[in-house]
């Protein structure tokens, strides 16, 4: 089986794979949380390099930036959107007259600018699920899941599962029909219909499988007793931080951020440090590589 | 008490008229080992499923009788339960496959059983090194070969030790080599400890010699339960499409009784002077063929198919002389004008962006009218040789040459429908052609394993200009030996119409049957390419069961052309034993 287009965990030699589960996804959550708390954009571009930079330090920056760079467009979209449809603003760039059924459309720099604000929240909070997808053990997530929740881990297994075979479907039925002498006309539709109906004939294969492995006994798994690395802690105490700085600074009006009626964006030393500190507290456990470098 | 007992058991699968299972009785004893064979929609995978609880749990439907698994009545306990006595592996090990890593997949049946993290642990190197797959515990799932996704999920149907396995042709995807290191695997599990195996097989000839008993399934009903011995003798006259090629050899000879494998066979063989001892070191490889002037001429004499066309020396052909001359070049490469050739292939490489190279510098020339096999271990490469044969990948280095279209059935017939009629998919004079007319209002998932191969070979051969080349991919997973045979017969058609024909296949009874030439490929590269009855008559592996049998003697590959040879041997060499022939 080779690996599709989707993103999949693979263990490699980096302090982020060493760390637990839990303190992966706490590590992930923090900067998601920041990422989501903080709207200043030198802020949340502090957060877009520290992510970067942990994608880097964990070996997967290839793998976040192939997976998540479809999203631009998404992105892109949102910005634009928002400047369209937006109604705030004073600083006014375009006026593209009388539009239906918005009516009187001017772009505002106010209407801009929070539409890639938004835009660049939506592409750091998929480049920490990309980078929790390809750097924390999704089997542990799994198993964290079970013991707090049996019937909600069984639907997550059954998706994680079916997700990598409806992909492999899907490209065997694409690579079939470039076989046919006479390829059929809406060919690509057909495949969407062919792998969401084969997708019911999966979920029963895989569903068959939990059940012939006992999956219906709904016992907890085990408790763990496996003391806390050093890794653990860095990666627990980095999320935590993340978010703690970042409630922190709303609390204590640092990095304030306004885009109505016009742009006001502070910018000065505490904003300067603040951005630093994000970057320092979330790359700093990868500093740790004492028995990880090859 | 027996391990697994089935009591007068019918069961129905919701909205089907007949029953799948009807009125079976029979029990498996602890430390058994038991193959259940049977034509295709038999019932045997009923059979696993209503053993393993699934039926009627997990399928509903209608269930008559009684099935106890390790004491356990499937009618009070469901498969998870059932799953703590039982492990079960099915065909597809795709779908068998629930985690993200080895470790946690092997982890995952014993937790779920309650068992605590030492136990766990525990269970898991020791399932781990049952199954030689210790390697892989960190490897992600994602990673692995079809061979090592089957190992690990029958390492996880065994983990906790179950006192009864129940395994549906866990073969099916394997190379030869990975399918008899599994029977042994399973063969030695079951010795030492104890443990029961339940075993659905469609090629016998893998499984039979480990088997204590064989269980003959016929429309759901039991028709045979017998030992190997007996159930061949049975075979023999109610259904000689389960013959293994050794029985079928004895028989074609007029020897009794059929062999259960291959050891048997060679050891009645010799105790009749019909084959040499075994040499000790130092001894001429064989005696007996230096006073054999012409063991193949038996052989030709025997063999129903005409000789095979030698076509146009390959780039292997050329190294085959056989007189000991330095081995010359190919022509192609000597610069001399090359022969036409229906798909030609020169220094193919495949190589991953990210991974070991697939292909490494394949030459291949397919003459029109060749029949030619292409073997080979999992992973050695095949798969990716049609595909560039095809199109349908490009290659990283080198180049492919076709002399027309070229006509690809990859492994999975059922991905080629879209329709939700067979006529959607083909016309009414080429349904008419692939023997399909009456079926075109049938949905195409309706039709039989047969009736969907000859579909999707009909629409990729299309119905216009024919092919150049027509290449299958592991055509006869799941196929009993009649659905077989009339492949290679559609397949001689299309060679016979000019097609160079190229298929796939870890199944060397098939390649003896319908191919002139084998080429064997490992690790990406050509390692031996000739004609049939010399690739496939002198390996352990990659060798049909006549020719292990008869130790490659006389170039002889199926059981007809083992029965001439050894007529001939018992009346030129052995008058003493000219009494025993039918």
């Amino acid at each position: 089986m080779t690996a599709g287009l989707t993103l999949a965990y693979r263990r490699r030699a980096s302090p982020l794979h060493a760390a637990r589960a839990g303190a992966g996804a706490v590590y992930c959550s923090g900067l998601v949380l920041c990422a989501l708390i903080l709207v200043h954009p030198l802020e949340l571009a502090a957060v877009l390099v520290a992510v970067l930079g942990a994608a880097r330090l964990a070996g997967v920056a290839a793998d976040v930036r192939r997976a998540a760079l479809p999203m631009l467009v998404l992105v892109l979209a949102i910005a634009a959107l928002n400047a369209v449809i937006s109604r705030n603003g004073l600083t006014v760039v375009a006026r593209l007259g009388e539009l239906p059924p918005f009516g009187q459309i001017d772009i505002t720099l106010e209407a801009l600018t929070y539409g890639a604000v938004l835009g660049l929240q939506l592409l750091l909070a998929v480049f920490v699920a990309m980078l929790a997808t390809a750097a924390v053990n999704p089997d542990e997530l799994l198993r964290m899941f079970r013991r707090l929740s049996l019937r909600s881990a069984l639907t997550a297994a059954l998706a994680t599962r079916l997700v990598p075979l409806l992909e492999a479907d899907g490209r065997r039925l694409a690579d079939a029909q470039r076989c046919r002498p006479d390829p059929l006309r809406h060919r690509r539709v057909a495949i969407v219909r062919a792998v969401a109906t084969g997708a019911l004939d999966r979920a029963l294969d895989v569903a068959a499988t939990l059940e012939v492995r006992g999956y219906a006994l709904a016992r907890r798994p085990p408790r763990l007793h496996r003391a806390l690395s050093r890794h653990d802690l860095a990666f627990t105490a980095a999320g935590l931080g993340l978010v703690a700085l970042a409630v922190a600074a709303r609390i204590g009006g640092l990095a304030a951020f306004s885009a109505d009626p016009t742009l006001d964006i502070a910018l000065g030393p505490g904003e300067a440090a603040l951005a630093g500190a994000l970057i320092l507290l979330a790359l700093a456990p990868f500093a740790n590589r004492r028995g990880i470098d090859p | 008490m027996s391990v697994l007992a089935f009591d007068a058991v019918t069961y129905t699968y919701p909205q089907a008229g007949e029953p799948a299972l009807r009125d079976l009785t029979f029990a498996v004893e602890p430390g058994e080992f038991c193959v259940v064979a049977g034509l295709t929609a038999g019932g045997k995978s009923t059979l696993l499923r209503a053993a393993c609880g699934l039926a009627p749990h997990f399928h509903g439907g209608t269930f008559a009788g009684r099935i106890t698994v390790g004491g356990l009545d499937t009618r009070d306990h469901g498969p998870g339960d059932i799953a703590a006595v039982a492990g079960t592996l099915f065909q597809d090990p795709e779908t068998q496959i629930l985690m993200g890593t080895v470790r946690a997949e092997l982890a995952f049946p014993l937790e779920n059983r309650g068992y605590g993290a030492a136990a766990v642990a525990r269970g898991v190197e020791e399932a781990a090194l049952a199954l030689g797959i210790e390697r892989l515990l960190e490897r992600t799932t994602r990673e692995l070969s079809g061979g090592e996704l089957q190992r690990v999920a029958l390492a996880a149907a065994l983990a906790g030790r179950p006192e009864l396995v129940l395994l549906d042709e866990p073969t099916s995807q394997l190379d030869p080599v990975a399918g008899d290191e599994l029977i042994s695997l399973l063969r030695r599990l079951n010795e030492q400890w104890g443990t029961a195996v339940v075993m659905i097989e469609h090629r016998l000839e893998r499984c039979l010699a480990a088997a204590d008993r064989v269980l003959v399934l016929a429309g759901g009903a039991l028709a045979c339960d017998a030992a190997p011995g007996p159930f061949l003798d049975w075979a023999a006259q109610a259904a000689p499409a389960l013959q293994t090629p050794g029985a079928r050899l004895f028989a074609c000879a007029g020897m009794r009784p059929a062999p259960a494998g291959v050891k048997d066979a060679r050891a009645t063989l010799r105790a009749h002077g019909l084959l040499p001892d075994p040499r000790p070191p130092g001894t001429p490889a064989d005696p007996r063929a230096a006073s054999d002037p012409d063991p193949g001429a038996g052989v030709a004499a025997a063999d129903p198919r005409p000789p095979a066309d030698p076509g146009p020396p390959g780039p292997g052909r050329a190294d085959r002389s056989g007189d000991g001359a330095p081995k010359k070049p190919p022509r192609w490469r000597r610069g001399e004008a090359s022969p036409p050739a229906a798909l030609r292939l020169r220094g193919v490489w495949h190589e991953l962006a990210d991974g070991p190279a697939i292909l490494r510098g394949v030459d291949l020339d397919l003459a029109p009218g060749e029949t030619v096999a292409l073997m080979g271990r999992n992973g050695a490469g095949k798969s990716t040789l049609l595909r560039h044969a095809h199109g349908l990948s490009r290659p990283t280095r080198g180049r492919v040459d076709r002399a027309g279209r070229v006509a690809l059935l990859l492994q999975n017939p059922g991905d080629y429908f879209l329709a939700d009629r067979v006529g959607d998919e083909l016309a009414g004079p080429a349904l008419a052609a692939a023997g399909l007319d009456g079926l075109a209002d049938r949905h195409p998932r309706d039709l039989s394993g047969g009736e969907r191969q000859r579909l999707a070979l009909a629409i990729v051969a299309g119905d216009g200009e024919p092919p150049a080349v027509v290449c299958l991919d592991e055509p006869t997973r799941g196929m009993d030996r009649a659905a077989k045979g009339e492949l290679a017969d559609r397949l001689g058609a299309y060679a016979a119409a000019g097609a160079a024909v190229l298929v796939a296949t870890h199944d060397a009874e098939f390649a003896a049957a319908f191919a002139a030439r084998v080429v064997l490929l490992a690790d990406g590269r050509v390692i031996a390419d000739g004609p049939v009855a010399e690739i496939l008559s002198g390996g352990w592996y990659f060798a049909t069961e006549t020719a292990r049998i008869l130790g490659g003697d006389g170039g002889a590959l199926l059981p007809e052309q083992g029965g001439a040879l050894l007529r001939r041997r018992l009346t030129d060499c052995a008058p003493r034993w000219g009494a025993e022939l039918a």
